[in-house]
């Protein structure tokens, strides 16, 4: 039966985190992005929440069960209160949820019971340096070599690299050429973590590139073990998460640029009664519903265990267009001001332009 | 609740059907009733007249027969409307101006079933629910000077107290089925005009005009962009008399507006609009599903999640044609799906017709493009479907006066404030 309404635990999880986003993060989000740093104690109440815990069973420490339509509802809520500060809480996700997926007994015993009260910064290296990446083909390799797995290439915008104990980072079967998850502790002899990145935006996070030269691993390191990870499912959670994201960020810009509008005074009446921001303002609260539906309808279809490749794709395609339309628009409506960082939405703008590059940056 | 996309089985099912028969039966004279305005497709109205007269029966029948106690009352929400959206993209999908000429009560049913009494009920729709030959009903509204902006209205009733009959004066344009319904068959058209100019909306009344009414003339079946097989006429009313008691709602002409009267009647814009947006959704897919049949032909498959720089540019439109019509298709089952759950709509009603009528625009031009001189020869359907795709961005109300209802919507503005 088709329905649009969240159940009751997750409304109640959304308006728990829209508190959070609203009175927390919303005061320190500007700061934070000139300073380029989050301030601790926030990131620690938002970890309070729970979100990833929640999302692990209790055989493995958790106290619950993962779920992409509860994750994307939680990502959107998050992402209204700022990009940077949702990236950061949700990074462990990146280490955690593919460990939960494809995870072999031991690691999952091994690895996710460390992710309890407090916050602990694990990430996962994706996307490499250059103009284009394929996620499909990384050219960072792993081979094989006297019963060991050799790391070599370099990755990027791997959020949390400096502090993170342990990285998933994937790589590329240098025999099959199937890509791998590949758990690597961060002070092992040929991981280098470089200078820290400098973004047009999320300036509030870390994000670092990473070399891996002759990195020897252990068998057992190979996420999955020998069965391997299925990268395309990893990639379609990333996708959903990433799109959900990305709505977050553009409703936050459409809400200002209306509430605005209607208090903006020229010509001796709100801006708001001229169609010509009427419409702009329409057109933003239909590309966000629309963008939002379809994020919806994949992380649904996640969770029947659906192939959702397609679906999760045009979500975060569409989700990320959407969301650099809508932020854009909600500077246009702001005029001058819009174009001042004193107000927020030039900033939403600078971080809805990274969603159609950013991948595997978020996981739900 | 909780959120899903689960289309119950049925539906499907439902679905399937009416698309095998649009294949069947739409499709091979698709081309040959575009070339032949005003033909009638005789083939879709035979088969289809007794699914739907016996359907109305159910439905009268329903309403004069006392509630069945023992009769397990059904929980939870309907699918009523779920399954209207999927049986009109189906059918539109085969061709949007052969459905158009669906033999039934339509808008005048919606009209009549809104605001109309038992008594009204059973005496203009029991027409659509019996005999051999189809029926038709029709809406006229728009006039030369009356648009979107419909508080224009400039056509009379008149209310004859010795006669007690209401005497109509004006012209309508753009009457769907208006022919079929007046003319071809015993049918019934509802007409709007006004009972006090100087009241404004609240003087505005819908009356039900009958087929074989003196001074009702069907004058001009118009030639059209698309939709060539849909019936659409004007209809002149001179001194048309029509018994007193065809006024539907209210007769007494009230400011302050209560919901039987204009605005009972916009709101059913509200089921109307998601039924145009779910006919955009059929012409749309059916332009791109050629179009990616005829990719394939050529060696050419759509891939899904590959980066931007390893797609081609017909790969990046046809993904861009396809992320539309599916953000459209969200959009119209969220709008209907509010319907079955009994939730006003209006706002999602418009989104869903505008962001719909937008996608199907640009879907289909774009399909035109994509196949070359192929596309725009009249050999192949897709520059018809283009042509056929542009009307759902224009009746029941334009993407605009669409745009115009979200923005007070969310604005939580007047037409005094937005207008």
């Amino acid at each position: 039966m088709v329905s649009f309404t969240p159940t009751e635990e997750q409304q109640m999880l959304v308006d728990a985190i829209h508190r959070y986003a609203e009175s927390d993060v919303r005061a320190i989000a500007h700061e934070a992005d000139e300073a380029g740093q989050l301030p601790q104690e926030v990131v620690d109440t938002g970890w309070e929440i729970g979100l990833i815990p929640a999302a692990i069973p209790e055989d493995y420490g958790g106290f619950g069960a993962r779920e992409a339509v509860t994750g994307v509802l939680a990502a959107e809520e998050l992402a209204w209160g700022d990009l940077s500060l949702a990236m950061k809480l949700l990074a462990p996700a990146l280490f955690a949820f593919p460990v939960l997926s494809f995870g072999t007994e031991e690691q999952k015993q091994d690895l996710l019971p460390s992710f309890g009260e407090e916050f602990l910064p694990m990430t996962a290296a994706l996307m490499e340096p250059g103009v284009f990446f394929d996620a499909a083909n990384p050219a960072t390799t792993a081979a094989a070599h006297n019963g060991d797995i050799v790391l070599n290439g370099a990755k990027a915008n791997v959020p949390l690299a400096a502090d993170a104990e342990k990285l998933l980072v994937y790589a590329r079967d240098s025999e099959s050429g199937a890509v791998g998850g590949y758990i690597v502790d961060r002070n092992v002899d040929g991981v280098t973590v470089g200078e820290r990145e400098k973004l047009m935006g999320i300036r509030a996070l870390e994000t670092y590139p990473v070399t891996f030269s002759d990195v020897r691993l252990e068998k057992t390191c190979q996420l999955g073990g020998e069965a391997g990870i299925t990268f395309q499912t990893i990639h379609n959670y990333s996708n959903v998460a990433l799109a959900a994201m990305a709505i977050g960020v553009a409703r936050a810009a459409f809400e200002y640029a209306r509430d605005y509008a209607k208090e903006r005074v020229q010509f001796g009446v709100p801006i708001a009664t001229k169609q010509a921001i009427a419409f702009m303002l329409a057109e933003m609260a239909i590309e966000v519903d629309a963008a939002r539906l379809m994020t919806w309808e994949a992380a649904w279809m996640l969770d029947q265990g659906q192939d959702a490749t397609a679906e999760a794709y045009l979500a975060k395609d569409y989700a990320a267009q959407a969301a650099l339309y809508v932020t854009d628009s909600a500077v246009q409506t702001l005029g001058g001001y819009g174009f001042i960082r004193e107000y927020p939405v030039e900033r939403w703008l600078r971080n809805a332009r990274g969603f159609a590059m950013f991948d595997g940056l978020a996981i739900v | 609740m909780a959120i899903s996309f689960e289309i119950p089985e049925r539906v499907k099912q439902e679905a399937q059907m009416a698309e095998a028969m649009a294949q069947g039966i739409m499709r091979p004279v698709s081309r040959q009733l575009d070339e032949n305005e005003h033909e009638r497709p005789a083939d879709f109205i035979k088969m289809i007249w007794p699914v739907l007269r016996d359907q109305q029966a159910r439905a009268l029948d329903k309403l004069k027969a006392p509630p069945d106690p023992d009769k397990p009352k059904r929980e939870g929400p309907g699918i009523t409307y779920l399954r209207m959206m999927f049986q009109v993209e189906a059918l539109s999908w085969g061709d949007a101006g052969q459905y158009l000429c669906i033999p039934s009560a339509l808008l005048a049913g919606s009209a009549i079933e809104a605001v109309g009494t038992d008594e009204q009920k059973e005496r203009f729709l029991r027409r659509f629910a019996e005999g051999k030959d189809p029926v038709w009903g029709a809406m006229a509204m728009t006039e030369p000077n009356a648009g979107s902006d419909t508080k224009a209205i400039e056509m009379t009733a008149v209310h004859d107290e010795a006669g007690n009959e209401w005497v109509l004066n004006g012209e309508k344009i753009f009457i769907t089925n208006g022919g079929l319904a007046l003319i071809e068959s015993d049918g019934v058209c509802v007409v709007w005009a006004t009972v006090d100019r100087s009241a404004g909306r609240a003087g505005m009344k819908p009356f039900v005009v009958e087929a074989n009414t003196p001074g009702v003339t069907v004058t001009k079946p118009e030639i059209k962009h698309g939709i060539r097989a849909s019936d659409t006429v004007s209809i002149s009313f001179q001194d048309a008399r029509i018994p007193y008691d065809n006024i539907l709602g209210d007769p007494e002409v009230r400011t302050g507006g209560s919901r039987k009267g204009f605005k009972g009647a916009m709101a059913t814009f509200d089921a109307s609009r998601p039924l145009v947006a779910a006919s955009a959704l059929g012409v749309g897919r059916a332009a791109l599903e050629f179009v990616k049949k005829k990719l394939k032909k050529e060696g050419i498959e759509i891939p899904y999640d590959r980066p931007r720089h390893k797609q081609t540019a017909v790969q990046r439109d046809v993904l861009t044609m396809e992320a539309q019509l599916k953000a459209a298709y969200l959009l119209t089952l969220r709008a209907t799906s509010m319907l079955d759950h009994g939730q006003r709509n209006s706002l999602e009603a418009s989104m869903a017709k505008a962001k719909a009528g937008k996608a199907v625009t640009e879907v289909t031009q774009k399909a035109v493009e994509l196949l070359g001189m192929m596309g725009y020869s009249r050999e192949w359907l897709v520059e018809k479907w283009m042509r056929d795709g542009k009307i759902n961005d224009i009746y029941e109300g334009t993407g605009q006066i669409n745009l115009l209802i979200v923005a007070r919507r969310i604005l939580d503005y007047g037409s005094q404030e937005l207008n």
